[in-house]
């Protein structure tokens, strides 16, 4: 309590001091993005604070994804929530379930009367965060798929051609051996083990990952990615770990500074089109971007990859006057000028196709070759209930016993089948206990 | 009885009053918490507090029903005794030799407890450098000079080396410092007159200096055994998060990741109530034996 009428005090302080002629309603927005991301949001908020004279959006960077999540959910429960908190895709379905803390976009947007038209955006981001009735619950901001980095350098000391990546996993898998054979000391390796090898890998093959449509359909869900494609394909990688063409160097993003490592780094890696930044900056070397392979003779395959990353919900409990700057501000974010720059800067997908099409018309792919594989791999077809993305409770729980699982398939301690059996029988206990923690 | 009280304090709440900030700090910061757990591990509830279920004890029914849960267990208390083991033998021998000395023991006492002063997690992410697969320095070393692949992303077993060598160095300052005043604590004509009997360090040491420790000894192994089950968490998050496949998957890191990053709140409550209860039973257990130890000495 005394902590809040300090911040009060504070607050009311900080008012004074800045002394506005008028009452400007403060948004808070928690967010997760350090280094040139920050600089880039805290930008466009300077932008947008300065365009109006009503609103002015305060980012407040919380810590990676898990920690800013967790401080929202406590800072609601103790009724002292921000107005937007950027989540990610993994905290998607408890975001969902948790009903009357969120007020849904597409009702922010009304309410203030604000423009809005969800069809503007790209299909497989929308989807993503969109509920069954085709309605935007929170807003996609920073997105990106799982793609193919390959270092050029590489693949011609090991005579390959530096403009023929492999489209197909088999392709990959006999590429990986020239490159071992030629000297290097890692041909292969990713990032994300399970949302790149299991849950885009997936929908990029058109088969579901979890029973109804990926979760979209309900809480009942149940995991189904232990069937014979992804078998097939953990099995691939599994036999690649075996004989050195697959080096696992880790969780998460772990691995990607192996790519660009000065030595023994790896030559192609699969992982989020957002290091593309992090990429060319640390890079000494010529690489190349492509499309994340597929297996061969999968009917549908390929089809659409899924996204990562995060988006932006809205807290309920707020004065009216805050939702309609709240309101401006995601029209405002959504522009495609300010997508465009977001887009080319960070790697990430923009979320809108205007914003797509003014980056092309701008020249910037022409420019930076590559960096359009993540929206056009997003883009190549309609998604389908496989590939439209997850709405899975506990995932982030799931998605450790997943790197478990694969873990215990790279050391060869399981085969392919055993490790995803009991990924999906471990996971279905965690999606039943979510579902009875929300009924 | 009650004369000789208001002889001790000229006012009766007094005594109150000296011991009440103790009491409250151990209220606030202990006991309620402790209870909320408990409490907490009762419920079945999403993490905005909107639909809570009492279940009485399923969460600790799921949680032993679980091989994974109990496999946990084991890995646990491989790393406490690893750690506790490690920790206290280094630095007895640390001190023993420091004690030994008699010319610059304080510059060998300074540099030896400087290590206690670095955070958990920083000292994790010292020794995960020095370790790294891909840029440690002793990868490198391990490689080149001994042919051994070091990868403890991948090797279980070198992951649980990395960490427990991250856990016991930080806390060989700290059993350091108390050996050494342990040691400078015995009578030195004891240590003489055995010199004279001519016994030489070595056996003075067995002899007469360990078993005198014994209490600091036993004291310190409550301490590091507390400290290996509930501080170590900062060390593994830093560098294995658990792994390879669940080698290092602490009982209390597993509480930290369901609660704090997965959202199951009973679940995670109930894991810290089980943890709760094997410490409060260790440290009865061991304070019993201390207090025998001692009278026997």
């Amino acid at each position: 309590m005394r902590m809040k009428t300090f911040a009060a005090a504070l607050a009311g302080a900080t008012l004074v001091a800045a002394a506005p002629a008028y009452a400007v309603t403060e948004i808070h927005w928690w967010h997760s993005n350090t280094g040139r991301n920050a600089e880039l949001i805290n930008k466009f908020v300077d932008e947008f604070n300065a365009s109006q004279s009503n609103y002015k959006v305060v980012p407040v960077y919380k810590g990676g994804y898990a920690e800013s999540m967790s401080a929202a959910i406590a800072a609601y429960r103790a009724k002292n929530q921000p107005d937007i908190v950027q989540v990610f895709e993994v905290g998607t379905a408890t975001m969902m379930a948790a009903k009357g803390a969120v007020v849904p976009v597409y009702k922010v947007m009304h309410d203030a009367g604000e423009k809005f038209n969800p069809k503007a955006y790209l299909p497989a981001v929308a989807s993503y965060y969109t509920d069954q009735r085709g309605r935007m619950i929170s807003l996609p901001f920073n997105s990106s798929t799982t793609v193919l980095f390959y270092n050029k350098d590489m693949f011609r000391k090991a005579g390959l051609d530096p403009n023929k990546p492999p489209r197909t996993w088999e392709e990959l898998g006999a590429d990986a051996a020239k490159i071992k054979a030629s000297g290097a000391a890692c041909a292969f390796t990713t990032s994300w083990q399970s949302w790149v090898q299991l849950e885009s890998t997936s929908a990029w093959h058109n088969v579901p990952f979890a029973t109804l449509d990926n979760g979209f359909g309900g809480m009942g869900a149940r995991l189904e990615f232990n069937n014979p494609t992804m078998v097939k394909h953990i099995a691939f990688l599994g036999q690649m770990a075996k004989d050195g063409r697959f080096t696992y160097v880790g969780r998460s993003s772990a691995p990607d500074s192996k790519f660009y490592a000065e030595k023994d780094s790896c030559a192609m890696i699969t992982e989020s089109s957002a290091s593309y930044g992090k990429t060319k900056k640390n890079a000494k070397f010529d690489f190349g971007i492509s499309e994340l392979p597929y297996h061969e003779g999968v009917k549908g395959a390929p089809q659409n990859t899924i996204i990562g990353g995060a988006s932006l919900w809205v807290f309920s409990g707020k004065p009216k006057s805050h939702y309609k700057g709240i309101a401006e501000f995601f029209t405002f974010l959504s522009s495609p000028k300010i997508q465009a720059e977001w887009h080319q800067v960070t790697g990430y997908v923009p979320i809108t196709v205007a914003a797509y099409e003014l980056t092309k018309k701008e020249g910037y792919y022409e420019k930076n070759p590559g960096t359009d594989i993540a929206v056009t791999q997003l883009l190549l077809k309609h998604p389908t209930k496989a590939s439209k993305g997850l709405r899975l409770g506990n995932m982030v729980q799931i998605r450790n016993i997943n790197n478990e699982e694969l873990e215990a398939v790279w050391t060869g301690k399981k085969t392919a089948k055993q490790a995803l059996d009991e990924a999906v029988k471990r996971g279905n206990e965690e999606l039943r206990k979510f579902e009875r923690a929300n009924r | 009885m009650a004369s000789q009280k208001r002889a001790q304090y000229p006012v009766s709440w007094l005594p109150y009053a000296l011991v009440a900030p103790q009491l409250a700090i151990t209220i606030i910061f202990f006991f309620w918490p402790a209870s909320q757990a408990i409490w907490q591990s009762l419920l079945v509830q999403d993490v905005f507090g909107a639909h809570v279920q009492f279940v009485g004890l399923l969460n600790f029914r799921e949680l032993f029903a679980d091989p994974y849960y109990l496999g946990s267990f084991w890995v646990t208390g491989e790393f406490a005794v690893l750690v506790t083991g490690s920790a206290l033998i280094v630095s007895l021998v640390l001190a023993a030799c420091c004690d030994y000395l008699i010319r610059g023991t304080r510059a060998y006492k300074m540099l030896l407890v400087w290590p206690y002063a670095v955070a958990p997690a920083l000292a994790a992410v010292l020794w995960a450098f020095i370790f790294s697969p891909g840029v440690g320095i002793l990868t490198y070393v391990l490689r080149q000079w001994f042919g051994y692949d070091w990868n403890y992303l991948l090797n279980g077993g070198q992951a649980v080396t990395l960490v427990v060598i991250a856990s016991a160095w930080k806390q060989i300052s700290y059993n350091f410092l108390f050996f050494l005043s342990g040691m400078q604590a015995i009578p030195k004509s004891l240590i003489e007159a055995a010199a004279i009997d001519g016994s030489g360090p070595l056996r003075r040491f067995a002899t007469i200096v360990f078993p005198l420790l014994a209490p600091t000894t036993f004291f310190l192994m409550v301490v590091n055994v507390v400290y290996s089950f509930f501080d170590s968490f900062g060390v593994i998050d830093t560098t294995t998060q658990g792994g390879p496949v669940r080698a290092t998957n602490l009982l209390v890191y597993k509480v930290f990741e369901d609660g704090f990053k997965g959202g199951d709140l009973g679940g995670s409550a109930a894991q810290s109530v089980v943890l709760m209860v094997i410490v409060i039973s260790l440290t009865v257990i061991q304070f019993r034996y201390i207090e025998r130890r001692i009278q026997y000495a």
